[in-house]
């Protein structure tokens, strides 16, 4: 007995114009986003109403810590070898080649130039759980900081943007001691990072 | 045209095999993914604030000197986020010269916005102009720069103490920006400063 059969309707959606769309804004996202580099220490920054992006090439970002310690970063690769040997030319350290790719390659940095071989030798992740004890020396009577910015300076040509990144938390006396040794440097314009704050400036300005 | 159908696979009996793939998996692993880098994008990047210091050298000193003391105005910053400014020059025989006040939109904002009051309302119908797209953002910028270092408007002096710390100045740099004032300076704190200070009862160190 021939039963009458109802039509069945295929529940299959096709996927194949989303995945397409997808994969396109996948792709969008991934090429224009640029990773956050790993940090010695965590840092909060301030924040701010400054609606200025940072510039993406050529930065020497100082990164100070809530216990004042200094750590530097410039963003070219073969740049960073270039002031490394500056440095070491100053501090009268000679590096070997592999020092100086390991150094181009690495992250922050800011270890004393009298611990510097020492640190090099040492393999990767001791040096990446050692380095927040280190910071570069800041006080006058060894400030190698000053000798980071003069080389950098001399490497990078005078379009070079200092950003300096510090803890909300940083003792005034930490900032004054880096803005300092820039003010003696004759390097009077630079960038201070901070996080975007929506602020509500009308009430204020509507009293008037 | 399903009977049709139906009637041709009858009729071949041949089993037809599903070509169609499952896309579903896929479409939940790039979604997972795209909110990912979507994510990561937006936050990643930080916000700057640009700031030129004043010189050590003699030039700029001398410049410093020339502000008429009506038009300026000293902020300390000292510890726990607190503000305490005066106008003009320091009139130490007059007693509570030396004004206390903090961050918050009564604080210093309001403070700043009375001082800098014609310049404000300015920028704010500047402001308006370009929001109903009378001028471009160029003249905007323009003007605004021009406003902003005009004569007469006042100028900011701001003095850290080593007791503040970093987010207090950033604070402090904000309220210029909110505040359209277009001349101001970090300069640190002298022996002068502090005695001032120390006879006021503020704790220094």
């Amino acid at each position: 007995m021939a039963r009458p059969t109802l039509p069945k309707r295929d529940t299959w959606i096709d996927m194949t114009p989303m995945s397409d769309v997808m994969v396109l804004l996948l792709t969008f996202f991934m090429l224009t986003s640029t990773f956050l580099k790993p940090e010695p220490v965590t840092v909060n920054t301030p924040m701010s109403v400054s609606e200025i992006k940072i510039p993406e090439k050529n930065i020497f970002s100082v990164l100070i810590s809530p216990k004042g310690q200094v750590f530097l970063d410039i963003d070219n690769p073969d740049d960073r070898i270039a002031v490394l040997e500056k440095m070491a030319a100053n501090y009268k350290i000679t590096l070997t080649d592999k020092e100086k790719y390991d150094f181009g390659i690495a992250t922050s940095f800011g270890v004393p130039m009298q611990n510097f071989k020492e640190f090099m030798g040492l393999p990767l992740e001791k040096q990446n759980e050692l380095l927040p004890n280190y910071g570069v020396p800041t006080d006058s009577l060894d400030n190698q900081f000053k000798g980071w910015i003069q080389a950098a300076r001399e490497v990078k040509g005078k379009d070079m943007i200092i950003a300096i990144k510090a803890d909300q938390s940083t003792p005034y006396s930490h900032i004054k001691n880096v803005m300092g040794s820039l003010q003696d440097l004759r390097e009077n314009r630079y960038n201070l990072i901070t996080s975007l704050r929506e602020v509500t400036d009308e009430p204020a300005k509507g009293k008037l | 045209m399903e009977v049709i159908q139906t009637d041709k696979k009858k009729g071949r009996k041949k089993k037809k095999f599903d070509t169609r793939v499952n896309f579903t998996p896929l479409v939940d692993m790039i979604m997972l993914l795209l909110t990912f880098f979507m994510l990561a994008t937006t936050l990643s990047k930080p916000q700057t604030m640009e700031i030129s210091m004043p010189t050590k050298d003699k030039v700029a000193t001398e410049e410093q000197n020339e502000v008429k003391a009506s038009e300026a105005m000293t902020i300390y910053l000292g510890a726990d986020h607190t503000v305490y400014y005066y106008e003009g020059l320091p009139d130490i025989e007059k007693k509570d010269f030396l004004k206390k006040t903090d961050f918050s939109d009564k604080g210093l904002r309001s403070v700043l916005s009375e001082k800098n009051a014609n310049i404000v309302k300015q920028v704010r119908e500047l402001k308006n102009k370009k929001s109903l797209l009378q001028i471009s953002a160029e003249d905007f910028e323009k003007q605004l720069s021009e406003l902003k270092n005009s004569k007469g408007s006042p100028v900011v002096i701001i003095k850290p103490l080593d007791s503040s710390d970093y987010s207090d100045m950033i604070a402090a740099l904000d309220e210029m920006i909110i505040n359209s004032i277009g001349k101001y300076a970090i300069v640190d704190i002298n022996a002068d400063d502090k005695t001032m200070l120390r006879n006021a009862n503020v704790a220094v160190e």
